[in-house]
């Protein structure tokens, strides 16, 4: 990936572009200068891995609904499914990396998002049981 | 970030020329950028990164209201998994058309484009029929907005995961009517790409709606809720002595 100082990004050491010239021989767009796109015959098998993924998402779900590991299983699974097709399908595992940051940040603040929320859920549900444990041995 | 110094060369370059000779992939129509990173692409990959916590909030909401519908009709009662099966698949199968689509552009295939284009809008309308039919039974038994906790979270995030659908149904319609009138060539490819994206974020963001909604069964979360508030209460007791 274009790294400052990287001579081949066209950066000066401190990662400014030293001259639209430069660009132009390096990578104006989003690629990496040298590398390939997947070819038709491996997104189609990649379709195929996304395909067999939920197949088994779909099939666990009705082997044992109770069993402990299921949800675990299950957000492996959107995971490895989330992570190929932005890697492969979005092109983040050959672009730029910073598109990769930039992404990641907004998935990171989700994720903090979404366990903070669970985790206010959960102190809020201690203190009403608190407060229902402490009345009923009063 | 220092500014790009302008070489006579490069001024002198009509739009569109001078860029990625080694690796053009419908880059050409922008103009230098002191990142190197085309800025329709970064602006898009933002939008997305966005988007990302804006689906991130609902689906949270989603998750902590689950299981606190006090009365029904509930999800275990009118969710139909092998229904919702076949619209994944749809839709994952869209993400395959899409990426082909793009494939065709870059190697100046415009039939092929099109048809992948209209394959991947096909699919999208699919889906958006099937998510259709969904709505309507489960209004029919009585599931709605105002109703309980399980309406109004379901609806808000699979309503708003429609609606982004919607817009990649007509954004790939718009690029469909734009190749027919030759408008969308192999240094255009961006502008597919870029709509690619689109698309593949709306697939990735119901891989996750598929698992959290659809697949954890309903009575899972409340059982992990109440032995995680337990812990933390226990914990606390020990740790802190204060009940």
């Amino acid at each position: 990936m274009s790294r400052p100082g990287d001579a081949s990004s066209g950066r000066g050491p401190r990662g400014e572009r030293t001259s639209v010239a430069h660009q132009a021989q390096s990578l104006p767009g989003t690629h990496e200068a040298g590398h390939e796109h997947p070819t038709e015959k491996t997104y189609i098998q990649i379709a195929g891995i996304l395909t067999i993924l939920t197949v088994i998402e779909v099939a666990i779900y009705y082997i044992d609904q109770e069993a402990a590991w299921l949800v675990p299983a299950l957000l492996v699974l959107a995971s490895v499914k989330f992570l190929i097709v932005i890697g492969f399908y979005m092109h983040l595992k050959f672009d730029d990396s910073r598109l990769a940051q930039i992404f990641s940040f907004g998935l990171g603040v989700s994720l903090a998002i979404y366990i903070g929320m669970y985790a206010l859920m959960h102190f809020h549900r201690a203190l009403e049981l608190t407060a229902l444990m402490t009345s009923a041995t009063r | 970030m220092a500014q790009a110094v302008l070489t006579p060369e490069a001024q002198t370059q009509p739009h569109g020329s001078g860029h990625d000779t080694g690796h053009d992939h419908g880059h050409a129509d922008h103009p230098p950028t002191s990142t190197g990173i085309n800025s329709r692409k970064m602006l898009m990959w933002l939008f997305l990164a966005s988007d990302c916590m804006f689906f991130g909030a609902l689906i949270a909401t989603y998750m902590i209201y689950r299981n606190h519908s006090l009365t029904g009709p509930f999800p275990h009662e009118l969710i139909d998994i092998p229904y919702t099966s076949v619209s994944a698949f749809v839709l994952l199968m869209s993400s395959l058309t899409m990426v082909l689509a793009l494939a065709a552009l870059q190697k100046n295939d415009l039939r092929g484009s099109r048809v992948w284009i209209a394959a991947t809008a096909l699919l999208g309308t699919v889906f958006l029929g099937g998510q259709f039919f969904e709505f309507t039974e489960f209004h029919h038994e009585g599931l709605s907005l105002q109703g309980n906790m399980f309406g109004a979270t379901f609806f808000t995030v699979t309503g708003f995961h429609g609606a982004h659908v919607t817009v990649g149904v007509v954004w790939l319609l718009t690029l469909l009517w734009v190749s027919l009138r030759g408008g969308l060539k192999q240094e255009d490819s961006l502008d597919l790409e870029i709509a690619g994206l689109y698309w593949h974020f709306v697939d990735i963001v119901w891989i996750v709606i598929f698992v959290m909604i659809y697949l954890i069964p309903y009575d899972k979360s409340t059982e992990q809720l109440h032995e995680a508030t337990a812990q933390i209460f226990n914990t606390a007791r020990m740790v802190l002595g204060i009940f």
